[in-house]
């Protein structure tokens, strides 16, 4: 017998998408019956009430959570968003209701083992209540009291090697694409990077010396499947430089119709036949193709290396060799001045493990020096270009100024001119300018 | 209950602390397949919708199920996923970006038995467990936020909305009969933890009332100076306030200036914004991430607000569904939506898509709005 009645959360359990009522539901009655005889350390009926808190907002039609609430562990100051429910008489289970970020591994590959592992210590320790995962790529532990904090930190740390995530004014964890693991657009191992600078900036990511937040993401290509380009701080997109290459034979097997274009994506509808001329080479943003006597060229000079050929005609297009990644800087959601896509700042640079990165960490930590200088309080990093001019983030990180920096030039005059670029300077005597014109 | 230790204590709190750790490494995750062709893969197909295989230099093979999934999912559902693993992937799963599960085997014979797996687990209430689905020229499981069941600034609920919304398009998460797969994201306010602003359709919460003003506990709670900092239209100022006859310390709010984003409540706990009437629903499109043909594009209003209508949203998933259907009927083959209503021209997109046109849609903040007006003769007449 459930112990709220949820009459408007029961109308989203039919229809044919996984019912996440129908999961709370079953999660609350395996706390109420407990076969497994935990001595639970949160309410029995946390997710009782968690379901009778949601009911009450959809009669309401607001939230019933109350303002954040300074909660943490020991030296950390991320990793735990503290929660309470503003209704603590009615809903006692979730009077306390923390978040508990855990950094996911890249890649976001699980053993069995290591999940069971972490619900045996959340159905224990916490809500049994999860995210797979958060926005920004963290599981979501959702829902657990403040003397509990310290002891799943111990336990993850002791038992599963296993640290929190971030949150608050630090690095976010960062989050990567499949990439290479399994793709074969990737231009770099985005795990291994993803992974790698995880690592080494645990300081940044867990004690927050930040303006705001600042987030790391790793797309493989440019499909951008992890959405770096609109979302990142610092987006870290594959690219390469040589030749597409092309296999003309495979080539010929989609024109004559033995492969499904873009890997049989479109199968759901007649489209016709495959044709290479409207579907290809016409569509091509720069217009770098040709197919002419049976034989696709392609003009790697001119060739802005958008994706589309290679999404449409995966066996017979490869990426180039010469591989390396583009670096986005400033992309964030509208809060607060709009929201910005990132602007390309490195056209390219190579993705090299074997010296640890480190052409990538000469880009990132002389952008932490001039953010951390320079930004106000809640500044993200594209607001303090957009306030200062994209010209100092040149300054900031030495990179020079390169065409493909702009989309097109300015079309406004108004520049600032530096005394040092000007010449005999800015300073002038007013008497010797009157020799030559009365007043 | 009683209180059992994990061996932490609290009097100690350095003793034995093991920090800054990180997360897992990726590749003791990684099942026989990945760990042996990373790096090495040479093309893939979608062999039905949900069912993806990817074909490494060596010859081996790795096939994909995808299956859709709630992101809010308890450990109950989360073992039931570990079970399926164990069962048909030797204990290996993983999640996507998009908060979809997805199920790797090696041979091609292991893929029914595991699709027909999912697709027979039901929930007690009916609906599917692990539907399977979500890729190529169709709808892919939506990211979302939290909302209403965790989150303290939300103008909408975010899981529910979701589950509607999924339920009104599932056949389109089964199927790819759409020009070019097609992102829908859920924020629950403009905070947008979601980063819908570049989706093909973006669902958004939205306030449409200024803060109250809790006089009596704001300058004890807040910090007025960050309050004030916090507004972007500086429509907040610092004012005295007579309360139960005593003068407080407080702000006022100009409300004419103030655009609802919120982010006074975020640093001032005695500003709330929520109200059921002034909070509902934006509706965005046009929006890509992707590089491919043309440059990643920003989500455009296209309904500045629909109510909040509990528990299945029924206008906004028509509206979503009637843009799926224009955009499916009138669009080219890889034309995403953003694409399609450049192409056409966004007067005609309002008319095909049967949306009405208000002043609200047209762009007034800043200088960036110039940019959206129309400077040329050129335009398209419409009925």
């Amino acid at each position: 017998m459930a112990k709220h009645e949820t009459p408007l959360l029961d109308q989203l359990e039919s229809g044919p998408w996984p019912s996440f009522v129908s999961d709370l539901k079953q999660e609350a009655e395996k706390r109420a019956k407990n076969e497994a005889g935990l001595e639970l350390q949160i309410p029995v009926d946390v997710v009782d009430d968690l379901l009778g808190v949601l009911e009450l907002s959809f009669k309401h039609g607001k939230t019933h959570w109350k303002h954040g609430g300074i909660v943490g562990v020991f030296g950390y100051g991320g990793g735990v968003i503290g929660r309470y429910c503003d209704q603590p008489e009615m809903f006692p289970g979730v009077a306390h209701f923390h978040t508990v970020r855990v950094a996911q591994p890249a890649g976001k590959y699980y053993t069995t083992k290591y999940l069971k592992e972490l619900c045996d210590l959340w159905d224990f320790r916490g809500s049994g209540i999860t995210n797979m995962h958060g926005s920004t790529g963290d599981i979501i532990l959702i829902g657990t009291t403040t003397p509990q904090l310290e002891e799943i930190f111990y336990e993850m740390s002791h038992n599963m090697d296993q640290d929190l995530g971030g949150s608050g004014s630090n690095l976010r964890t960062p989050a990567d694409c499949i990439g290479q693991s399994r793709c074969e657009y990737a231009c770099y191992d985005t795990q291994d990077i993803c992974h790698h600078l995880t690592i080494e900036y645990q300081d940044e990511l867990h004690r927050p010396a930040f303006p705001y937040k600042f987030k790391f993401k790793f797309d493989g290509c440019p499909n951008c499947c992890v959405a770096s380009i609109a979302r990142s701080d610092l987006s870290f997109i594959g690219t390469w430089k040589d030749d597409i290459r092309i296999d003309q034979e495979a080539v010929a097997g989609y024109v004559g119709g033995e492969f499904l274009p873009n890997g049989g994506a479109h199968a759901g509808r007649d489209w016709g036949a495959f044709d290479i001329q409207k579907e290809v080479v016409d569509l091509c943003p720069t217009g770098c193709m040709k197919y002419e006597g049976k034989k696709l060229q392609i003009n790697t000079r001119e060739c802005t290396r958008c994706m589309h050929c290679i999404n449409v005609m995966p066996r017979a297009l490869r990426i180039g060799q010469e591989t390396g990644c583009s670096i986005l800087a400033g992309a964030k959601a509208p809060i607060l001045d709009g929201a910005q896509m990132g602007s390309l700042l490195v056209p390219f640079v190579e993705v090299n493990p074997d010296n640890d990165y480190q052409a990538i960490k000469d880009v990132i930590e002389p952008i932490w020096d001039w953010w951390m200088e320079e930004g106000k309080n809640r500044e993200r990093l594209g607001e303090l270009i957009k306030r200062q001019g994209f010209q100092r983030l040149l300054e900031a990180t030495g990179i020079e100024p390169v065409p493909q920096h702009v989309k097109e030039p300015r079309t406004n005059p108004y520049i600032f001119w530096k005394e040092e670029e000007v010449e005999g300077g800015w300073t002038r005597d007013i008497d010797e300018f009157r020799k030559d014109h009365k007043r | 209950m009683a209180f059992v230790s994990s061996g932490y204590n609290p009097d100690k709190p350095m003793e034995n602390r093991n920090s800054d750790i990180g997360p897992r490494k990726f590749d003791e995750f990684y099942p026989e397949v990945i760990k042996n062709n990373k790096g090495k893969w040479l093309y893939h197909e979608i062999l039905e919708p949900g069912v993806l295989v990817h074909v490494a230099e060596s010859g081996d093979k790795v096939f994909t199920v995808r299956a859709g999934g709630a992101r809010l999912m308890s450990t109950t559902h989360i073992r039931e996923i570990c079970e399926l693993a164990d069962k048909h992937c030797s204990g290996h799963v993983r999640f996507t970006t998009r908060n979809n599960i997805e199920f790797m085997v090696d041979e091609e014979s292991k893929v029914k038995p595991l699709k027909d797996d999912l697709e027979s687990r039901k929930f007690a209430g009916g609906s599917f467990k692990f539907p399977v689905g979500g890729t190529g020229a169709g709808v892919t499981n939506i990211i979302h936020t939290q909302g209403w069941i965790h989150c303290h600034t939300p103008a909408t609920d975010a899981s529910g909305p979701v589950k509607a919304t999924m339920d009104v398009l599932f056949d389109d998460f089964k199927n790819m009969r759409l020009p070019a797969q097609l992102r829908v994201s859920l924020a629950c306010c403009l905070n947008m933890c979601g980063a819908v602003h570049c989706s093909d359709i973006a669902i958004l919460g939205y306030h449409r009332k200024p803060p109250l003003l809790d006089h009596e506990y704001l300058d004890k709670m807040c910090e007025i100076p960050l309050a004030i900092a916090a507004c972007p239209t500086a429509a907040i100022k610092p004012a005295k306030v007579e309360f139960k006859g005593q003068e407080v310390k407080s702000v006022a709010v100009k409300e004419d200036r103030c655009m609802f984003c919120g982010n006074c409540y975020t640093m001032c706990p005695s500003m709330p914004l929520a109200d059921k009437d002034g909070d509902g629903i934006v509706i965005m499109a046009g929006g890509k991430v992707s590089n491919r043909i043309s440059a990643p594009k920003f989500s455009k209003v296209v309904v500045a607000f629909i109510p909040n209508e509990a528990p299945r949203w029924p206008t906004t998933t028509k509206v979503i569904k009637n843009m799926i259907e224009a955009y499916s009927d009138n669009a080219n083959k890889y034309e995403r939506l953003g694409e399609w209503a450049e192409r056409i021209g966004w007067e005609r997109f309002f008319e095909i898509c049967e949306l009405d046109f208000t002043h609200h849609l047209i762009d007034d903040f800043r200088d960036a709005a110039y940019y959206t007006w129309r400077q040329t003769t050129q335009f398209k007449f419409t009925k």
